[in-house]
């Protein structure tokens, strides 16, 4: 059972402020929602239920227009999202582990596509054995399929990143897909307050879709026909340069948006209390929250560190990371695993500084499965890598 | 679930920034999740800017023991961790207490809010702690709050709340309670008045 609560007051004035205080799935439907998406199409999946549900109760209020399309599997999901996509709709979905794995071929369709679909998933671990808690490796195992990665670590950032991921998605300079991710349960099932603008903000910030190119009966057009190699070759690095303008885009989005609604949670970092620090801590999602805690400790306790929270995943903000290179030695924690390998920021973060830096880059796995990770956890793998007992890569807390 | 609105009371500034955590125990379908989730928005009407509310993460069954938290707090929670050490406890099944400890890790100067016809110094702990009793059960059978028979103590209990802890009033508690049955009036009215009879009858320990 939801408790949903609006507040109605004022803020300096004129404006009208609305606190709505619900769980993270039930604001990413409000968020959805107030973008007015012509088409949603979803299937439920737990921890993913709730936010198909609040958007079905948005269909049976009559407060959403659209079509909602319950399809049989999150495979279908996709192909109804690529489908009305490219019939030029504003288009949302929502799914979860192993639906976002059953979506992959079409993950690729749609980015291959240019389809500027905007998904919400919920980060849960993959089974066998069977778990429903948080980690990131069924987002993470998805990351070279040319979707943009946004990681949300608080209620009204999920909100605006949905706001955003439109915004972003439609840019005539990407035209790509945009997965916003959230933790399962940590944020998906975690009531916190979050600011509502006025749908007008949102009328205002978005504009109506404009497809630069759709299926059109009265302007037929070929999609998805077999093209040469020359011509795929120009279609991969057509799709990296428009990550690449993303790097750009975000933060101009994150800045124009917080001048529409007042809230601002980063560009594709969140950089907390870095200035003079001789350690930065790289987090996402719940534990980049919790990571400011153990942040503000430790500098009370004297240490000299801040937080980078990364925000964005894909694109990889390379540059930004090079920076921090120069300024601090790095922690990184993952909770993901490239098995065989390590966790998938600490490798991406130690490529990007390659040639850059001799800084010292030092890397924990934790979290997995849900495991609960603490602001004292946090203190602990900050002090391990700052004094130099951790491993190069450790396993945080695994008890044999 | 439909909106609720309601406007934020004027002159109410939270004096404190401290942090307070509260587990409520009880089982599968009594409406522990229901009473985090009130609380925490009754909480936020009162002024505090942060508060959470979630459910314990995992499978729930009818009857079964759960838990579910709330935080509040005068600024913005970062925490995203579950609650180890609680400020406050509230036992909203006596007969959990059998099969759960309770004041697991609760903190040396903790709270405890209990459904029973006991008295606070019944229980060993009140030395240790600070104890409240109330009747939730009885209060809910008295304004024939039940689902399906049985009695519903999760809105009741709330009553309790501000006589332990400044940081929520009653007022606020009874006008969540409003907003969220908008359209049922005569229950929420029940409900209300519960809260209040909960309030007047809560017995604590010294």
């Amino acid at each position: 059972m939801q408790c949903q609560s609006n507040y109605h007051g004022t803020r300096g004035g004129e404006e009208k402020l609305t606190i709505m205080i619900d769980t993270g799935n039930r604001i990413a439907a409000k968020a959805a929602i107030m973008a007015k998406p012509e088409v949603v199409a979803a299937y439920p999946i737990t921890p993913q239920t709730t936010l198909v549900e609040a958007i079905a109760e948005y269909v049976a209020r009559g407060e959403y227009k659209g079509e909602f399309i319950c399809v049989e599997s999150e495979h279908s999901a996709m192909c109804a999202c690529i489908g009305a996509s490219a019939a030029g709709s504003r288009t949302f979905t929502a799914t979860s582990s192993h639906g976002l794995l059953l979506m992959h071929e079409m993950l690729h369709w749609a980015a291959l596509a240019r389809l500027p679909v905007v998904m919400c998933n919920i980060n849960r671990v993959i089974g066998p054995g069977w778990n429903i808690w948080t980690d990131e490796n069924d987002s993470i195992s998805q990351r070279d399929t040319g979707w943009i990665q946004f990681y949300c670590s608080s209620n009204q950032e999920i909100f605006d990143t949905v706001i955003q991921s439109f915004k972003l998605a439609e840019h005539e300079k990407i035209v790509l897909p945009v997965m916003i991710n959230l933790n399962a349960f940590i944020l998906s099932h975690t009531s916190m307050p979050a600011e509502i603008p006025e749908q007008r903000v949102v009328d205002e910030f978005l504009g109506k879709h404009i497809a630069h190119w759709k299926s059109d009966i009265d302007n037929p057009t070929t999609f998805g026909n077999i093209i040469g190699p020359a011509y795929y070759y120009k279609v991969r690095r057509a799709m990296q340069q428009s990550h690449l303008r993303a790097k750009k885009l975000i933060p101009q989005i994150a800045k124009d948006w917080k001048k529409s609604s007042g809230y601002f949670h980063g560009d594709l970092l969140e950089y907390y209390k870095c200035e003079g620090a001789e350690d930065i801590l790289l987090s996402m999602g719940a534990i980049g929250a919790e990571s400011k805690i153990a942040i503000n400790e430790l500098q009370n306790e004297g240490q000299k560190i801040g937080l980078a929270r990364v925000r964005v995943l894909r694109p990889f903000p390379t540059e930004e990371i090079i920076k921090l290179g120069k300024q601090a030695n790095l922690i990184v924690i993952d909770r993901n695993i490239s098995v065989g390998l390590e966790g998938v920021l600490f490798n991406e973060v130690k490529a990007a500084l390659f040639g850059t830096s001799d800084i010292k880059a030092t890397g924990f796995i934790a979290g997995l499965g849900g495991k609960d990770v603490t602001y004292k956890d946090i203190k602990s793998m900050c002090r391990k890598a700052i004094q130099g007992t951790s491993k190069a890569q450790e396993w945080y807390a695994m008890e044999d | 679930m439909g909106h609720l609105h309601f406007e934020l009371r004027d002159g109410n500034i939270v004096s404190t920034k401290s942090l307070v955590e509260i587990c409520f125990h009880g089982r599968g379908g009594q409406g522990a999740v229901t009473a985090a989730n009130l609380l925490a928005s009754a909480a936020l009407q009162d002024g505090n800017k942060g508060v959470q509310a979630f459910p314990f993460f995992g499978a729930e069954r009818r009857g079964a023991p759960v838990r579910a938290f709330t935080r509040i707090s005068g600024e913005e929670i970062h925490l995203r961790s579950e609650i180890y050490n609680p400020d406050i406890v509230i036992v909203l099944d006596e007969s959990i207490m059998e099969l759960v400890d309770v004041i697991k890790g609760l903190k040396d100067n903790g709270k405890i809010i209990i459904n029973t016809r006991k008295k606070p110094t019944d229980f060993e702990f009140f030395h240790q702690y600070n104890v409240a009793t109330v009747d939730a059960t009885g209060i809910a059978l008295k304004y024939d709050i039940l689902v399906g028979g049985i009695p519903v103590v999760n809105t009741p209990i709330l009553g309790s709340v501000p006589k332990i802890l400044d940081r929520v009033t009653l007022q606020s508690i009874q006008q969540v309670i409003i907003r969220k049955w908008t359209g049922k009036k005569e229950l929420s009215e029940r409900n209300v008045k519960a809260t209040r009879d909960a309030y007047d009858q809560t017995e604590v320990s010294v």
